[in-house]
Parts: structure tokens; C-alpha cells; sequence
């Protein structure tokens, strides 16, 4: 910006990097754009009287605001909350990272902590510690991912391509959303598709108002939801229409379906929206962490999410957006744990920034690792794209780490790609949508984004997507289509997760699927970290396959290739 | 031989690009001149099927005159209703004062609106195309994106809206993605939103406004 203004060769040089495109601003208290710690923080305090909290974080119960009130009835654990809060904040994060606490001995303290005192603890800790601490209160021993596939012209062909090539990649969640809100049927519909084709298993959901979210999974087009959004402060919530009760009423009638969810929050949130109070991100994020364990939720994505931009730019944000991540292990809920915007212009930033969650793993790195190229990214980019996969895929072997994700050939991507596009083809001629036609199937197969993609008649497909609802298709009709097209296989797929409906074993903490259907989560795989030698550790199986990247050299490829001699 | 046609065709290109980069640095040190808006009583329910009507946000040209990335508001606007009659609609402004939610304002003008299409607009840009049979946080139209956002995409805005109102299905005006929108501009729209929200106040209606174009 200021580029003209310097003397200095060197202030110019270093005035264009990356970096210097970031927004920075100083901390501004009064109206809560400050990470931890803002003077109007809430001093911690609790006051039990006849098996109800009369005071929390130094404010009488008859001065509660509703989300106060909601924790204080709901989330905080009466029976160890006056033990929990008598002890010092330093000893608390002492028993996070030290090794020889187990897990359950922290998850059953932090449930008995207010909102001011946990976010006491949060302060005590240094960035390494808070990894150290994630490590080992993170709810499902094996560490998992989850990616965006979007695109900006919400094509549904490169959607289901795309989708099936996540899917072998690696990813155990996917997400979608619109450009054009109308087109959401149509995105859900591709994204199960193509998930499908790409292994059995994969969870999908599809990021729409509320109500309409909700019709998309009691329709078996999305197998989970996630953007059931809680904030820290009263008037946020009641600017969105909603109350702690809404939302705790709407996480019932997924679970009601048998439907996977969580909620997202984030800090950053209050002060975006401009009613923080006065109050830290940190100190408002936990009464959001709170909430949700209120709510009986099993998980939360937070991390910042979309306001990542707010403590990125301020000091010590990025450490507190590890701390929120940590907060929400503590008290024994999934975590879906961000890394799923853009924040920076630098790589080294954004890479810093992955690593906190990266290295100790967490049930979902990211929350959203842009399957596609962030062009193409409909949640405005990702901390990281398709296009870092590969450096991505060097982090893990470099570290040997697993963050979830595996080489892949070319020419098993293409195949799984045409398999998609050819299956949502199919599925579009049997549901009577506007044709797909295989230039489209083509170019679906080598695209890399949506500018490789030939333009679809929008008007076409949108009245289509909404008539669509309105004849009420369901994903039975999706697997009829698929299974009288030759498609048995993403036919069964698709069954399989309408029968975990019923069997709701994925409503578990931290739950995912694997390829044969089986739950893998906190309650039948859970993490019991304790040091060397415990926790997950990479089985010979998987290490294999993370060393083996294809452009790694072998031995075999200095043999002579003149052939004969 | 000189084909002079295409020599002054050149000069005249020449002298109107030196006019134009002179204009850019002079709007930087000037400043922009101030919207005009009146208020002019409440705002009343519509009773005409040919009106689109537009909402602005609490601190709209009160505490800012320009958008996160030096827009004009008053260009804003002005491209707002021109699409709105290019189509050959009407428009009525009004003043959201109890909600600084783009979503809310934009749903608020559409229940107001005749034909049931409204438009909300922030301060920093930030625009929803709305009707009222859908829920808040629905819309026909949103852009979410402020600073990829040029007068032209105000103006495309304006006329689609004036579209739905037509009973129209029209394309949407295309997505634009800048991804790295966010890193550089988002603390600064926290702070645009601050400033915002000092001028919410709750319970107070929405007010008309009358708009001179100047």
C-alpha cells in the first residue's frame, strides 16, 4: 500500500511480501477485538444453593443473560464444579499437559469450570503446551479430515467429481454450499453421488439456512449438518432470530432423524458482528463451547471459522483460536477444527497456523480443506487447497503424522472421476433433471476447476433443483436411479447410509465410517494418549502409505532402461 | 500514408487515459461528496406490485460516505435504483434503524415492498437481494464478497431485483470469489461493523428516505 513511501530498498522489498497484503489492527478492548484477556473479562467465581448455581463468574443469577443462564442449568457439571473451581488455573493446565494425567481425569475437571475460569486456563498455556494438551484430550484416537467441494458456478457434474476424488484422497467428511442458493438440492444431491462412488462411507452435508439444511438430510441427501451457528453473546444470537433453546430444539430434530450434527462457532464472531461486549474472543468462545455441551450436542466446529481474518489480525489470535480448539476437546466433544478459511497471504502464516492442529491431530483437521482450487472455494478459500495437497502429503512423511489423508495416482483419479460424473449423469436422466451430457462427463474427468467446465443453462437447473424439492425425490429415489443404471455398487453405497439412520451408532462422539461401514469413534476407539508408546500411533499399514508418494525416487528407477544388456 | 482516423482515434484514447489516472488520485485526496438523504416520515407497507424497495443499514452515509474499498455509497445507490428503473419499476428507499444484519434489512425491506423484492445494503458494501415469503437467512440473491464488488455488480443488482419483482426468473448476476478478500479486509469490516451497530436501535422502525441524486 505504501510501497512509493520508503527510502529504503530493503522496507520496499519487505513492504510487497505476501505477508504485508494481511490485515492488521491494534487490540481495541472497548468493543472486544482483543484475543484473551480483555479487562472486561468476567473475574472466575461460583455459587452453588440448593443444586443451582445463584452466582457464575462474579454476576448473580438474577442478572444472568440467557446464554449465563443456559450454562449454568445445562452444561456446567454440579457435582465437581465446586472442586473444579476451587483449584488454581495453573494447576489445571499442568494436568492438560502433563502425561501422566489421563484424559479422564481432565475431561471430568473441565466440566465443572465457568467460562471465565477455563478461559483462565487457556491464558496459562504457551502454543506448545496447547498442542501437547490437544494431543491428549482430543475425544477419537485416530485423527481425520474434512474437505469443501464447491464450485463457483455450482456445476453438479465437477461437484460429483470432485467429490469421488475426495473421497479416495482421504477424507472422511465432506462439505459443500452455493454460490446460488437455489442450486443447493442439486449441490447435496452431486456431492452424495460422487462421495459415493468415491468410497462407502464418507459423511456429507450441505451449508444452507437452517430449515432448508435440515429438509436436505431428513431427505437422506446429506448424511450430517454442521452450520448450526451458537454465539457468546445475547444480542448476536437474538440479531439471528435464535436462543440457546432454538438451536438446542433444532440439534434434537436431527437427532430425531438419526442425523449426524454439530455446531459451529468461532471467535472472532461477537466483535464481526459488532456486539462483543467489551469482551475477549476467547472468553465469548467458551460460553459458546459451553452451550453446546448444554445443548447435549456431541461436537462443535470452531477454530474462528469465517472470522479467522478478526484474531488473525490481532495479537496472540492465533494461539487463542488453538485454545478454543483445545477448550472444546476438554470438555469431551468432537472438534471439527477450522483451518478451513484463508487468513493470510503467506504461506509460511497459513503453514504455522495448520501445524498447531496438524502435528497433535484432531478428529478434523481441517473443517474444510478445499477439495477444489480456492477459486472454486464457495466458503470464500480455504487456509489450504487442492493445489498444497501434495505439499501436504510431504508434511505428513516429512513428520510422520497423519493428517488423514493418502497418495493417489492419476489414473485412479481419473477413473473414479469419469465413474461420478457418468453415475450423476445417469442419475439426472432417471430423475428427469435437465440433461448431462458427456462433454460435460469429459470434461469433468481432467478438470482441475470449474473454468475447465463447459457453462450449464442455470435458469434450467434452477427451476429444475426447486421442482425437485417439491416433488419431494429422497435419496431412495437417488439409489432406484443408480441401481437400474448399472451403478449397483454407489446404489449399495447409498442404502448403507440411510440404514445408519437407523442404527444411529454414527450419533456417537467424534463418529465417522469407514469403508465398510464400520463407526469409528470416541466411544469404541477412544483416545488414551499418555506419552510415548500410547495413543494413535501410525500402524506399518498406513506409514506405508503415507512414505509412498509417487514422485518419491526408487532404486528400481536407476536400473538401466537401455533393456537387453 | 497516415491514416489520421485512427492517429487522433489514438490521441483522444491517450489523453482520456491521463484524464482518467489524474481522476484516481485526485478522488484519493478529495472527499467524496456527501450522500444526500432525507427522512421523510416512516416507512409505509406498499400497496404497488411495481416497486422494488431498498434498505440501508443504521450508519449508511450517516457514519460512512464510502464502502470497505472507497466506493462511493452515493454511486452505490444511485447504480441500486437506476437498475431498479431500467427495468421500469419504481423504488422507494427506507432507513433500517433496528438491525445492522444485512440479511434482516434486506427481509425487512421486502415486507415493506409492494411487490414483495427488497434489497439490503451495509455500509461496507454488503448486499442481499430478498423476498418476503422467504425465511431470513434465505434469499434470492446474496453477495457476500463487498470488496470484489463494482458499480456495475450494484447496477446488475438493481435490475434483477426489479426482475423477481416482474415475476421474472433472471440469471444471477455471477459469483465472484476473491479468497483472499478475507485476510486482507475482514478486521477492517469488524471495525466498519462497530461503528455500524452504534447506530442500531432497537424497537425503532424503519423510516423512508428521500434520495437526491444531485
Amino acid at each position: 500500500m505504501k510501497s512509493t513511501a520508503f527510502k529504503s530498498k530493503r522496507f520496499k522489498v519487505l513492504a510487497e511480501r505476501p505477508v504485508n497484503l494481511d490485515g492488521f489492527v491494534a487490540e481495541w478492548p472497548e468493543v472486544g477485538l482483543i484475543a484473551i484477556n480483555s479487562p472486561n473479562d468476567p473475574k472466575p467465581s461460583i455459587k452453588i444453593e440448593n443444586g443451582k448455581i445463584v452466582e457464575m463468574d462474579g454476576k448473580r443469577r438474577e442478572d444472568f443473560d440467557m446464554i449465563d443462564q443456559f450454562i449454568a442449568d445445562y452444561a456446567i457439571d454440579l457435582d465437581v464444579a465446586e472442586e473444579a473451581m476451587a483449584m488454581d488455573s495453573i494447576e489445571i493446565a499442568k494436568m492438560l499437559v502433563d502425561i501422566n494425567v489421563p484424559r479422564e481425569k481432565v475431561v471430568r475437571i473441565a466440566q465443572g469450570l465457568t467460562p471465565a475460569k477455563i478461559t483462565e486456563v487457556i491464558n496459562e498455556m504457551n502454543v506448545v503446551e496447547i498442542m501437547m494438551a490437544i494431543q491428549k484430550v482430543r475425544a477419537r484416537k485416530r485423527p481425520a479430515n474434512q474437505c469443501h467441494v464447491t464450485n463457483v458456478r455450482d456445476n453438479p457434474v465437477q461437484i460429483a467429481a470432485d467429490a469421488a476424488e475426495a473421497a479416495i484422497r482421504g477424507f472422511d467428511e465432506q462439505e459443500t454450499t452455493v454460490g446460488i442458493t437455489r442450486y443447493a438440492p442439486f449441490n447435496a444431491l452431486a456431492l452424495l453421488v460422487g462421495s459415493q462412488t468415491g468410497r462407502g462411507g464418507v459423511l456429507t452435508q450441505c451449508a444452507m439456512e437452517e430449515s432448508f439444511e435440515l429438509s436436505l438430510g431428513m431427505r437422506g441427501l446429506t448424511s450430517y449438518a454442521e452450520t448450526i451457528s451458537v454465539y457468546g453473546t445475547e444480542r448476536v444470537f437474538v440479531d439471528g432470530d435464535d436462543t440457546p433453546w432454538s438451536k438446542a430444539f433444532l440439534a434434537s430434530a436431527y437427532a430425531s432423524r438419526g442425523i449426524k450434527m454439530r455446531f459451529t462457532s468461532g471467535t472472532g464472531s461477537e466483535v464481526q458482528m459488532g456486539f462483543a461486549e467489551g469482551k475477549s474472543m476467547l472468553y465469548l468462545e467458551a460460553r459458546c463451547i459451553m452451550l453446546t455441551k448444554g445443548a447435549g450436542v456431541q461436537g462443535l466446529q470452531n477454530g474462528s471459522i469465517s472470522c479467522i481474518g478478526v484474531p488473525g489480525a490481532v495479537p496472540s489470535g492465533i494461539r487463542v483460536v488453538a485454545g478454543e480448539n483445545l477448550i472444546t476437546m476438554m470438555l469431551d466433544l468432537e472438534v471439527a477444527s477450522g483451518n478451513d478459511q484463508t487468513f493470510s497471504h503467506s504461506d509460511i502464516r497459513r503453514t504455522a497456523r495448520l501445524l498447531l492442529l496438524m502435528m497433535p491431530g484432531t478428529d478434523f483437521i481441517a473443517s474444510g480443506y478445499s477439495a477444489v482450487p480456492n477459486y472454486d472455494n464457495m466458503f470464500a478459500g480455504s487456509n489450504v487447497d487442492i493445489e498444497d495437497v501434495d505439499d501436504y502429503m510431504v508434511l505428513q512423511r516429512d513428520l510422520m503424522i497423519d493428517g488423514g489423508l493418502r497418495p493417489v495416482s492419476e489414473e485412479e483419479v481419473l477413473a473414479v472421476r469419469n465413474k461420478a460424473a457418468r453415475a450423476l449423469q445417469a442419475v439426472f436422466d432417471k430423475l428427469g433433471l435437465p440433461p448431462i451430457t458427456d462433454e460435460e462427463v469429459e470434461a469433468a474427468t481432467i478438470a482441475h476447476g470449474s473454468k475447465d467446465m463447459p457453462p450449464r443453462d442455470v435458469n434450467q437447473d434452477l427451476k429444475a433443483a426447486t421442482e425437485m424439492m417439491e416433488r419431494g425425490v429422497t435419496s431412495l429415489d437417488v439409489i432406484k436411479a443408480l441401481a437400474e443404471s448399472g451403478f449397483e455398487d454407489v446404489a449399495e453405497n447409498i442404502l448403507n447410509m440411510l440404514k445408519q439412520r437407523i442404527a444411529g451408532d454414527y450419533l456417537h462422539t467424534s463418529a465417522v465410517l469407514d469403508e465398510n461401514f464400520n463407526i469409528d469413534s470416541a466411544v469404541n476407539n477412544p483416545n488414551d494418549y499418555q506419552g510415548p508408546g500410547t495413543g494413535y500411533r501410525l500402524s506399518e499399514e498406513r506409514w506405508n502409505e503415507i512414505k509412498n508418494i509417487p514422485n518419491a525416487l526408487k532404486p528400481e528407477d536407476f536400473e538401466t532402461k537401455e533393456g537387453g544388456n | 500514408m497516415i491514416n489520421t482516423e485512427a492517429l487522433v482515434d489514438k490521441v483522444v484514447n491517450e489523453v482520456l487515459r491521463q484524464l482518467n489516472s489524474e481522476g484516481i488520485t485526485e478522488r484519493k485526496t478529495v472527499k467524496p461528496s456527501q450522500i444526500q438523504l432525507t427522512e421523510i416520515g416512516p416507512a409505509k407497507q406498499g400497496t404497488v406490485e411495481d416497486e422494488v424497495v431498498v434498505g440501508l443499514s443504521p450508519a449508511f452515509g450517516r457514519h460512512f460516505q464510502e464502502n470497505i474499498v472507497g466506493v462511493p455509497l452515493r454511486d452505490i445507490l444511485r447504480e441500486v435504483v437506476a437498475g431498479i428503473s431500467e427495468e421500469g419499476l419504481q423504488f422507494r428507499i427506507i432507513r433500517v434503524n433496528h438491525t445492522a444484519d444485512v440479511a434482516f434489512i434486506a427481509h425487512t425491506a421486502a415486507k415493506l415492498s409492494g411487490s414483495g423484492v427488497g434489497i439490503g445494503i451495509q455500509s461496507r458494501g454488503t448486499t442481499v437481494i430478498h423476498h418476503k415469503d422467504l425465511q431470513p437467512l434465505n434469499n434470492l440473491e446474496l453477495f457476500p464478497q463487498c470488496p470484489v464488488m463494482t458499480l456495475d455488480t450494484y447496477r446488475m443488482i438493481g435490475k434483477n431485483a426489479a426482475k423477481y419483482a416482474k415475476g421474472e426468473s433472471p440469471e444471477p448476476v455471477p459469483v465472484v470469489n476473491d479468497q483472499m478478500a478475507r485476510p486482507k479486509y475482514q478486521a477492517k469490516a469488524a471495525v466498519m461493523h462497530n461503528f455500524e451497530t452504534k447506530y442500531v436501535k432497537t424497537g425503532v422502525k424503519p423510516v423512508e428516505l428521500d434520495f437526491a441524486f444531485n
